[in-house]
């Protein structure tokens, strides 16, 4: 298994619907101090993709203009979001206006179900989803670990998914890491990117060893004391827990096993051993 | 509440609006927006741009326009 990940992954670029991929990071551009310090995050973390949103404008408001062009300095692709929809209809109504606003058939998908948890709605997700990608767009589906949910969004054409590691904003990292090394064992060849609930640079290193692809996150890095090192912590982290995943982790064992060589020990004595 | 005649009450993002645009292009005209700038949707559906000025209104239409923001 790790074997295969491995020449799958490291030998071939990371692809988004035959988009390469620079970055592991994708970072998202809310809940930041200030506009500079967004920016100058973004670039901190290295990402190549950044999350954006819709919402309503004031009659006479130009804050859409102004974040616009924030955004469009950075230079980098920009993936909107659904954030908020919480059917279907809702969700296919934001992403087409999203992609005349932003100029980009990516969505990232969100249909939220639970007000509490923000767990996306599976039932209205994998509806919204083949809905937008017979209107061409490229679908990056917000999930859970949920494997049959997973098949059903592939079977609606999605090339990328995006389970959760746990709820949005929680910070807990990756409450069920069985479930995602089943759903990362299960389609080998599929791009996942971890998105939410990643609270410290070490939850995404975790996520990168498991052979996760990419790590989507936003307040870990925009709530931090100081966003921009937060953001060099995060790109750290990915970059060596994916270079660790390359490599090839040790097995881990229940019983200790001596790493210095037992033979040669100086006063060993197999009879007293 | 009595409108004057060839004005109709509507919902643009969510707050009670009268107007006396006749299409979708007007009302967002009429409210100050660039029209590049802004998407819209009547009713839950998405008017594209090019469609705003042929989509005409009738009271109670519930209309959005929406922007670029921060997001995650």
């Amino acid at each position: 298994m790790n074997a295969v990940d491995r020449r799958l992954g490291g030998a071939k670029p990371l692809t988004f619907y035959g988009v390469e991929v620079a970055s592991r990071l994708l970072l998202g551009t809310a809940r930041y101090p200030s506009p500079q310090i967004m920016s100058d995050a973004v670039k901190a973390a290295r990402a190549s993709i950044v999350t954006v949103a819709l919402r309503r404008e004031q009659a006479r408001g130009d804050t859409g203009v102004r974040f616009l062009e924030l955004i469009k300095a950075l230079g980098l692709r920009v993936m909107p979001n659904t954030a908020g929809c919480r059917t279907p209809k809702e969700a296919i109504a934001t992403a087409q206006m999203a992609r005349e606003l932003f100029a980009t058939d990516w969505i990232k998908l969100e249909v939220i179900g639970n007000d509490d948890t923000l767990q996306p709605d599976l039932f209205g997700l994998v509806e919204a989803a083949a809905a937008l990608i017979k209107d061409g767009f490229k679908v990056f589906p917000y999930t859970t670990e949920d494997l049959v949910a997973a098949e059903r969004l592939l079977a609606a054409g999605c090339e990328v998914l995006m389970p959760w590691g746990a709820p949005i904003g929680t910070g807990r990292g990756l409450a069920n890491p069985y479930a995602l090394k089943s759903l990362r064992q299960y389609f080998p060849a599929v791009p996942l990117i971890i998105d939410a609930g990643i609270g410290a640079p070490s939850h995404a290193a975790c996520a990168m060893e498991m052979g996760f692809d990419a790590v989507l996150l936003n307040t870990a890095v925009a709530a931090a004391a100081d966003p921009v090192r937060m953001a060099r912590a995060f790109a750290a982290a990915i970059e060596a827990g994916r270079i660790a995943y390359e490599a090839g982790l040790m097995e881990m064992r229940d019983m200790a096993a001596p790493s210095t060589p037992v033979a040669g020990t100086p006063f060993f004595d197999l009879d007293k051993a | 509440m009595q409108l004057q005649a060839g004005r109709i009450a509507i919902l643009v993002n969510g707050e009670r609006t009268e107007t006396g645009a006749v299409s979708l292009g007007e009302l967002v005209a009429q409210l100050g927006f660039s029209e590049s700038q802004v998407a819209t949707a009547l009713n839950g559906d998405f008017v594209p741009r090019q469609s705003r000025g042929a989509t005409l209104l009738a009271a109670d239409d519930r209309i959005e326009i929406v922007a670029p923001r921060q997001g995650g």
